[in-house]
């Protein structure tokens, strides 16, 4: 069982990734290969027995380089992707921020897509009704909701996302690079509604490139380094260790 | 703990938690259907009426003389089984297409081809109040208090459709050529299904109407015309064989689909 103060828990998770067969998109390709003895597997190991915890309350960040593992982490955490090994547990609500414009239907209007995604997160009607206002408030949409969302610019998508993924205050809430496309402003916004919520217990999970936003905003981190975790912690040792590896 | 489990979710509660999912893809569906025709839902009852208008008058000229009322002999078979050939051939692509957001956020993968089948099942009632229209027209003694009882074939059609939908998705994000497979085998399944001809054309050809007998929708859309047009209700025998394919498509359909939904992120 989950231990009562965690969040989140991963205890050996290991990914792998099958990479040759994954380009076998046709029966012929697979036959033909199959009869020539050629289906042999190319073992890639994206995560490789990773353990940590995630307190409740906490806010956590997740730093390395293209290609470590972060985005895999993450996707394992919310449910995305099943390990190949290992146990992953959660306790509670996830919220995952929704990469640009996934989830929208970019034929349907802005007000339309606002319940189509609350709706892909779980909520119901009758949740959307309520919220909707403080939705439309929070991006600052409120001129262009029904136009549809194939003439918005990737930084309108993105309030919209965010609005609507922040609108509950979810238990974990899992936040993957999105904060890089709104302007200053919207950023702001944006932190000072992720500060709010881990006043409110929120658990956050961050992944960024920007190691002054993981900075500013995070308590603990984890470097992760070609899949395994390299260094776990307070923010400032391990980003400090991080930024001196890019040095070298 | 075991070594596999994640997130571990009861099937029922994801149900009902994404039911307002459902209703929302399936109403995009339909807006988006719609959007920019003038004449809008209209199209819903005018296009299977001017299609089997034109299919009708076509094969009327062929095969008058061996289906009393061809017109609507056809029309009420045709319904059902565009209500069959939509629903799959729509759900086959379903987790193809919905890639984009399997890739990002948790959602119970077997929405997308159920939400392809409720949304055929929507055209199916507008077809299906067009062929009412053509029955009325061309021999209004054909509809009866019985026909009132559609809805126990559908339902039967619909378990069936759901089955071999959900295996249909899983099976073409492993092998995308089941996509052009799947159309050469609905052209060869229409032909294999009484809809232009009666059953009893056969009666010389002892091999073909056996394997027409083994097809699953010769027995739908028969009952479907037993209860819509000819006022008559099968057998306890013949709604147990309905039953018990429709339940044997959904739990093999169910099952390939679980097993197989884990790995789906890594093959979109």
């Amino acid at each position: 069982m989950i231990n009562n103060e965690n969040a989140v828990e991963l205890r050996d998770i290991e990914m792998h990734f099958n990479m040759s067969s994954e380009k076998l998109q046709s029966l012929k390709e697979y036959f033909l290969k199959f009869m020539k003895r050629q289906l042999h597997f190319e073992d890639f190991v994206a995560v490789d027995k990773v353990s940590f915890d995630i307190k409740k309350g906490d806010v956590f960040g997740i730093v390395g380089l293209n290609g470590c593992g972060k985005s895999t982490t993450l996707k394992i955490i919310s449910g995305i992707l099943k390990p190949t090994k290992g146990s992953v547990e959660t306790q509670g609500v996830i919220a995952p921020l929704i990469e640009l414009g996934a989830g929208f239907d970019m034929e349907l209007t802005a007000r339309e897509n606002i319940y189509l995604n609350g709706s892909v997160l779980g909520y119901s009607k009758k949740f959307m009704d309520e919220k909707f206002d403080d939705i439309v408030e929070f991006s600052e949409m409120r001129d262009f909701l029904d136009v549809p969302m194939k003439n918005y610019s990737s930084g309108m998508v993105a309030r919209i996302g965010f609005a609507i993924a922040t609108v509950t205050t979810p238990d974990i809430l899992i936040v993957d690079e999105i904060l890089a496309v709104g302007d200053f402003l919207f950023q702001q916004k944006c932190e000072e509604r992720i500060n709010k919520m881990m006043q409110d217990d929120t658990t956050v999970i961050i992944v960024s490139h920007s190691i002054e936003q993981i900075e500013r905003l995070c308590k603990h981190c984890v470097w992760l380094e070609k899949g395994r975790v390299k260094m776990i912690g307070e923010t400032a040792e391990v980003c400090n260790a991080y930024k001196n590896s890019k040095r070298e | 703990m075991s070594s596999t489990a994640t997130n571990n979710r009861s099937f029922f509660s994801d149900f009902k938690r994404f039911m307002p999912l459902l209703k929302n893809l399936v109403s995009k569906d339909f807006k988006i259907k719609y959007r920019r025709s003038v004449l809008g839902v209209a199209w819903s009852v005018l296009n299977p009426l001017l299609t089997m208008i034109v299919l009708t008058k076509v094969f009327e000229m062929l095969l008058r003389d061996s289906v009393p009322d061809f017109a609507t002999y056809y029309i009420v078979g045709s319904a059902l089984w565009n209500f069959f050939s939509e629903a799959t051939s729509c759900s086959l692509s379903s987790i193809l297409t919905s890639g984009a957001l399997i890739r990002k956020v948790y959602i119970p993968k077997y929405i997308f081809p159920l939400e392809k089948c409720v949304f055929a099942l929507i055209n199916f009632v507008f077809s299906f109040a067009a062929a009412i229209v053509v029955a009325l027209i061309q021999n209004h003694t054909l509809i009866s208090w019985r026909t009132l009882l559609f809805p126990i074939p559908v339902l039967y059609c619909f378990i069936f459709v759901c089955g071999l939908s959900l295996f249909l998705s899983a099976v073409t994000v492993y092998f995308r050529d089941v996509q052009h497979l799947y159309g050469v085998l609905l052209t060869m399944w229409v032909y294999l299904t009484p809809m232009l001809y009666p059953i009893s054309l056969l009666d010389g050809f002892p091999l073909i109407q056996k394997v027409v007998m083994l097809n699953p929708m010769t027995h739908y859309v028969e009952f479907f015309r037993d209860v819509v047009m000819r006022n008559t209700f099968p057998s306890l025998k013949e709604n147990l064989l309905c039953i018990a394919v429709s339940l044997i498509s959904l739990g093999l359909g169910a099952l390939v689909f679980k097993k197989a939904e884990g790995k789906f992120i890594l093959h979109l």
